[in-house]
């Protein structure tokens, strides 16, 4: 069964071929039903394949499709070892709950079946990159994915920011990439080969500690690009412009997360630069604490859940570079649960209020939308790290291996804790504003709960966010088990002992509590707090990091572009080219007289001329 | 008085000048013609006399070519004359000057 894996990407794939081609005949609902049965059904195949996964009995399988580049031994083959069973299954399972969503949110939309054409195309895509058995294939499925996410941001193109929001992702996502094709090239030079066995294996004795360090910190650079790490953030709350399940799927649970893959992917490269483990680290808690602010202030419903992506990947990025691999990856899943809930449960009240995204014009929907207020509910216990729900498991993990590391990371660990209670926060304010109090509807709409097709993945997402905690717990770390095989002999790191992690818990436990208890005084009453002036502001434009990246980078940029185009290509390019032109004329005037037309000059020329050269021909032959 | 090749060269340079002149000082194409003529002609005859008297058969195998290319030439020349004169009704060269740059 491990042999036939590559179906897994071929469905999904098969699906974009025939819905691209077809997609339009195709239309409404078969197109959608199509396209989540390719992706269910891969989920089938990855469920199978996996059972010796879960036995505990898998060595990890190359599976060899064809050679690729021959010149760089560069095969396209698959991987298939715990981590890549992990994610795909991820990628499957999310993936089909959000593809039969989409057939409900989607509905009616005359550019359907183009929309699963590219959900399609993004599922084969992120499983071309999380089954890569080599750098150079991962960095195949790494620019797919950044291209269907930039065709489905900008899906509803006629809408000039969200046009401009795909340019933006797609750009920012550039600058990362560049750094990330810098580390491959060397990796090649070193080991020469982008096979992940043999850079795994031979890292330790191929790479210096200063090279480790290059290589690693060149791959945080496209991780940062892709999972919207600072400072290359920016394009993520931007994506929002998207329908909603891309921004489930893509901007919350997959595609944002394969920087935090690769990075626990190349354990084996990071544990050969522990700067670089901390650089990630830091980058992560700063991110975290940061975007969580900034969500504090948001007014847009989906902009909230965007920072609060940005703010849990950073968590996973403190985690992975705390070289807990485990826990990162850990949150990594559990995250793609509660976020990818919580955002299609924001759709569905985005739906229910006729395309209302502001929480200031929503209130008192739980008697209108039961089910997805009570998912919603799951979700936001999830994220704020209630215990039992899966957020509490997998964030403790991730805070209590950097609390164990001492030094600077204790300072990360009090980041982490602040961003818990401020997550708990704003998570508290989403829902306090969206679904209790009074409806401050605008005229006209009238709230009503979603289609079955819709709240039935929500139902499906919430247990799983509920439940999804329990593969690793500090009694039954199961994951960490399952892990192992694929972190090359990385050592596990070091938990605190049980008397430490129940009081670590209790801290960040309480952080959360405090968090909600805090919003509840806030927003559940009556009177709601006016929330404008400058700083609400400043928060609610991301402290205008925009701003400050347009007028020291974009405008200059375009500056130096419309100086090249206006004054460079005109008047130099331009010029040397007419000034040809000119010259040519100008001495074509000069010897145009010479044409009389009169037959006898000419006559005229050609004697003298061959007298000239008879004569030349007799001096220079000595012959005069 | 014999007649050396020396005298043939002199007679051949005189008839290419004669036609040289006639090509620059008259006006009519047809005469203008008759003077390239008698322009190849001159040439021919400083072939066979070469000829002659280098004992070479080369002189009169190229004058051979010459006559056959001249011939194709009239047939060329003498039909663009007809076909100017037909539309023009002149055979003046000088009023021919589309050419003029």
């Amino acid at each position: 069964m491990v042999d036939l894996i590559w179906l897994v990407i071929a469905l999904p794939l098969a699906g974009y071929l025939v819905l691209q081609v077809f997609g339009k005949r195709i239309g409404e609902p078969v197109a959608g039903y199509l396209a989540s049965s390719l992706v269910g059904a891969g989920f089938v195949i990855a469920a199978v394949a996996s059972v010796d996964a879960f036995s505990g009995d898998l060595e990890p399988t190359r599976v060899f499709l064809f050679t690729w580049i021959p010149s760089l031994g560069l095969d396209a083959a698959l991987l298939w070892d715990p981590l890549s069973v992990m994610m795909t299954l991820m990628v499957t399972g999310v993936g089909f709950l959000i593809h039969v969503y989409a057939i409900g949110y989607m509905h009616g939309d005359p550019r359907l079946g183009r929309f699963f054409t590219y959900l399609n195309l993004f599922v084969a895509s992120m499983l071309i990159l999380v089954l890569a058995d080599s750098f150079g294939v991962l960095f195949v499925g790494w620019e797919l994915v950044g291209l269907s996410s930039y065709l489905l941001i900008s899906f509803w193109f006629e809408r000039p920011s969200a046009a401009a929001a795909g340019k933006k992702a797609f750009v920012v996502n550039r600058i990362g990439d560049f750094g990330f094709l810098i580390a491959l090239m060397l990796i090649f030079s070193s080991f020469g080969s982008l096979a992940f066995s043999t850079v795994f294996e031979e890292a330790s004795d191929v790479l210096s500690t200063g090279m480790a360090t290059a290589i690693t910190l060149l791959l945080l650079v496209g991780a940062a690009g892709k999972s919207a790490q600072l400072p290359l953030h920016v394009w993520l709350p931007d994506a929002m412009e998207g329908p909603t399940p891309v921004s489930a799927l893509i901007h919350a649970a997959t595609m944002v997360t394969a920087g935090v893959y690769v990075v626990a992917r190349s354990a084996a490269l990071f544990e050969l630069a522990p700067i670089s483990g901390g650089v990630v680290a830091t980058v992560g808690a700063v991110t975290a604490i940061y975007a969580a602010t900034i969500a504090v202030g948001q007014r847009d419903i989906k902009r909230v859940l965007a920072y609060s992506t940005i703010s849990q990947l950073g968590y996973m990025f403190l985690g992975v570079g705390a070289a807990a691999y485990v826990a990162g990856t850990f949150h990594l899943l559990t995250h793609a649960f509660f976020k990818a809930l919580l955002f299609l449960g924001a759709g569905s009240v985005i739906h229910a209020m006729g395309g209302e995204q502001d929480m200031w014009k929503m209130g008192g929907l739980r008697h209108t939308m039961p089910v997805t207020f009570a998912t919603m509910t799951v979700g936001w216990l999830a994220i704020s790290g209630i215990p039992i729900f899966s957020g509490f498991w997998s964030k403790d993990e991730i805070l209590a291996t950097v609390f164990e590391r001492g030094g600077w990371f204790v300072v990360l660990w009090a980041v982490g804790i602040v961003t818990a209670a401020l997550t708990a926060f704003y998570m508290s304010r989403l829902l306090f504003l969206t679904f209790f109090g009074e409806g401050r509807w605008e005229e006209g709409i009238h709230p009503h709960e979603s289609p079955a097709i819709m709240t039935m993945p929500l139902v499906g997402l919430a247990v799983l966010a509920t439940v999804g905690g329990l593969v690793n717990t500090p009694w039954r770390p199961a994951l960490e088990h399952f892990l192992e095989p694929a972190l090359h002999g990385v050592e596990a790191p070091h938990l605190p002992e049980a008397a430490t992690q129940w009081v670590l818990a209790a801290v960040s436990v309480g952080a959360g509590l405090l968090g909600i208890l805090v919003a509840r005084r806030r927003y559940q009453t009556h009177a709601l707090p006016v929330e404008t002036g400058a700083r609400w502001d400043l928060l609610e434009h991301g402290y205008r990091v925009d701003d400050v990246y347009g007028s020291a980078i974009v405008r200059p940029g375009r500056r130096a572009a419309e100086a090249l185009a206006f004054t460079a290509d005109t008047k130099v390019v331009d010029g040397a080219v007419n000034g040809v032109g000119r010259l040519v004329t100008l001495v074509s005037g000069v010897l145009k007289p010479l044409q009389t037309g009169f037959a006898r000059s000419y006559g005229v020329g050609i004697l003298a001329g061959t007298v000239g050269v008879v004569a030349w021909l007799l001096v220079r032959g000595g012959a005069i | 008085m014999t007649v050396t090749p020396g005298w043939y060269m002199a007679l051949a340079a005189v008839l290419f000048v004669i036609g040289a002149t006639g090509i620059l000082v008259r006006r009519n194409a047809l005469i203008m013609f008759m003077s390239i003529e008698l322009m190849l002609n001159a040439v021919n005859l400083t072939f066979v006399a070469a000829g002659r008297q280098l004992g070479l058969i080369e002189g009169q195998l190229a004058v051979l070519f010459v006559v056959v290319v001249a011939a194709a030439e009239v047939t060329v020349g003498l039909a663009i004359i007809v076909a100017v004169f037909r539309r023009r009704a002149t055979a003046s060269v000088d009023e021919l000057s589309g050419m003029k740059g």
